[in-house]
């Protein structure tokens, strides 16, 4: 194991050559309030009551908590899928949801989903030229040209663009859809568990993946997962959810340096973030096996 | 010295024009060996059940006889090759018919709520009654017997492919919408860039099971009401007793029906590169 770690972090210490990205000028989320309630006439399921957050640009927020917490929802909000009962959502001063708005999707926040969403009748290139394609921002030429460009830069994706998606491993589409999104210049990153359904070793090579696209190209990261351990390790700030209703019960900051190794996962600072972590999930973790619920953070 | 030369060049262009018949080989499909022996196999068990009389086979042909009858009587026969052409054309008619239709209608479908409010209801009473239950309202209705055979035909793929589309549409996958959305594509753009791919694999399954259905019912309609195709020569075996034209009728259906499908098969391989390439 220790060997294992010490190649990876090899690996990781040549990437992390390439130094931080600056932090962009653009991608300051406000969450303000937010509560969200299903079938507000009827049944009344509260899935977020009033939720605040503040994520400055460039910052990788994470988001943890059990499933029905509210997570997902908090998500869709952003991405313009769904509006809000109460509160509003701004990105950098604009206002994106509040109780009377339509919802509106855009191209400067785009979600990597958990069950992947890449178009299987498109190639990986036709895919990732798709967006700026049907915004008409690029000629073909161009867009062909840049997302070759970003294929090859994201661990050499660049070789399978000819390819149909089902063609691929869960964690080679899982870093096209990342591409997908960057071609757009996203001011927000939004990732809904997109490492869910993955081993322990794809899942570790999928982090080192997703923090040197971080440290080349930095945006405004919110990242879903109900993995305690994985949001502190990649995150630099980790909000836990409680559930039934959706509330933000706590908010840790995480001052591990970067770039993030594999073998931080060892340090005393991160195990004390871990027990810090643990001791306020453990009264949520508990409610929520009582209610009989399998998966919790 | 030219002379020479060119001679060489056109020896090289002769050899390159002959085909190595190894290559040649090489290009056609690889033959399915277990397929022809399991068809030889079948052939020699037939042969003997007759020669034998086993019970139920007095009365039947042997393969030897139905061969003979289909070479002297039937091969250079223009009428037999008519009844391919009758039946053919039948089926084609009814087929693309029903897609042309059948795809938009379970698009709106699928689509529109109001549309779908109004309309479905119809066709899951319509949907129901077996396409042979159509056959005397259809002759009733329709000018000439070639129109009503197509449209019984039709009746046979049309439910199945307004069906299979209609799900189709109610299931696709909402991230594929939201992404698109969130990319920045027109509800226009949706439609065609998402909502239309997205239904070509159940457009292909309407299809498989559209072109066995066509078959089916245009056999037995030819049977009922016309007096060309090869359903109608194979009732004509039967009515004049002479099996070894039922076989033959049989066998040909049979024939034509697996050269259908392999056309239907070869259009869903080029609707869907995404789905061969694997």
């Amino acid at each position: 194991m220790t060997a294992k770690l010490h190649v990876l972090s090899s690996e990781t210490n040549g990437e992390s050559q390439a130094a931080m990205a600056p932090r962009p000028k653009e991608g300051h989320l406000s969450i303000e309030n937010v509560s969200k309630t299903y079938d507000p006439e009827g049944a009344r399921v509260v899935a977020l009551h009033n939720c605040s957050v503040e994520i400055a640009p460039g910052d990788f927020l994470a988001i943890v908590g059990p499933s029905g917490c509210g997570k997902s929802t908090l998500m869709n909000i952003i991405a313009g899928f769904d509006n809000v009962t109460e509160g509003r959502v701004l990105l950098d001063g604009q206002l994106l949801a509040t109780p009377t708005s339509p919802p509106k999707p855009g191209s400067d926040r785009v979600v990597v989903f958990q069950n992947g969403a890449l178009f299987p009748w498109k190639t990986v290139l036709e895919n990732v030229m798709y967006g700026p394609l049907v915004q008409h921002k690029m000629t073909r030429a161009e867009a062909e040209e840049r997302a070759m460009d970003l294929l090859a830069k994201c661990g050499g994706l660049d070789k399978v663009a000819a390819s149909y998606p089902p063609q691929l491993s869960s964690g080679m589409q899982r870093r096209v859809e990342i591409v997908r999104a960057l071609i757009n210049e996203p001011k927000i990153l939004l990732l809904d568990e997109p490492f869910r359904a993955m081993d322990t070793v794809s899942k570790t090579t999928m982090h080192q993946h997703l923090l040197q696209m971080y440290r080349t190209c930095r945006k405004t990261i919110v990242f879903i997962t109900h993995d305690l351990e994985e949001a502190i390790y990649l995150a630099d700030k980790v909000i836990v959810m409680t559930s039934r209703p959706g509330t933000i019960k706590s908010t840790i900051i995480v001052n591990l340096p970067r770039p993030r190794t594999p073998e931080m996962m060892l340090s005393t600072d991160y195990l004390a973030l871990k027990a810090q972590a643990i001791a306020s999930v453990h009264e949520e973790a508990k409610k929520a096996f009582e209610r009989g619920e399998r998966e919790h953070a | 010295m030219l002379k020479e030369g060119a001679m060489k060049a056109v020896e090289a262009s002769v050899n390159n024009s002959v085909v190595d018949p190894l290559k040649w080989h090489r290009r056609l499909p690889k033959l399915n060996w277990r397929g022809g022996f399991a068809v030889g196999a079948f052939l020699i068990a037939w042969h003997f059940l007759v020669l034998l009389k086993a019970p139920g086979f007095k009365e039947i042909s042997s393969p030897v006889e139905v061969l003979q009858t289909f070479i002297n009587q039937y091969l250079g026969n223009p009428n037999y090759w008519n009844s391919w052409v009758a039946s053919f054309k039948r089926v084609i008619y009814g087929f693309v018919l029903a897609q042309v239709l059948g795809i938009p209608l379970g698009l709106l479908l699928g689509t529109r709520d109001t549309f779908h409010k109004l309309v479905y209801p119809v066709i899951e009473i319509l949907r129901p009654i077996p396409p042979l239950a159509w056959v005397p309202i259809s002759i009733l209705f329709w000018p000439t017997t070639e129109l009503s055979i197509i449209f019984i035909t039709f009746i046979g793929a049309f439910f199945i492919i307004v069906i299979n589309v209609h799900d189709a549409v109610r299931n696709i996958k909402k991230e594929h919408y939201w992404l698109a959305l969130s990319l920045g594509a027109s509800s226009g753009q949706v439609f065609r860039r998402i909502m239309v791919p997205s239904v070509i694999p159940s457009i292909a399954v309407g299809m498989t099971l559209g072109i066995a259905v066509t078959w089916n019912v245009v056999i037995a309609a030819e049977m009922i009401a016309s007096d060309s195709g090869l359903g109608r020569l194979t009732w004509e075996g039967y009515v004049s007793h002479t099996v070894p034209v039922v076989i033959i009728g049989m066998i040909s259906i049979g024939l034509a029906g697996y050269l259908s499908t392999i056309v239907v098969d070869y259009a869903e391989k080029k609707m869907m590169p995404w789905r061969t390439t694997r």
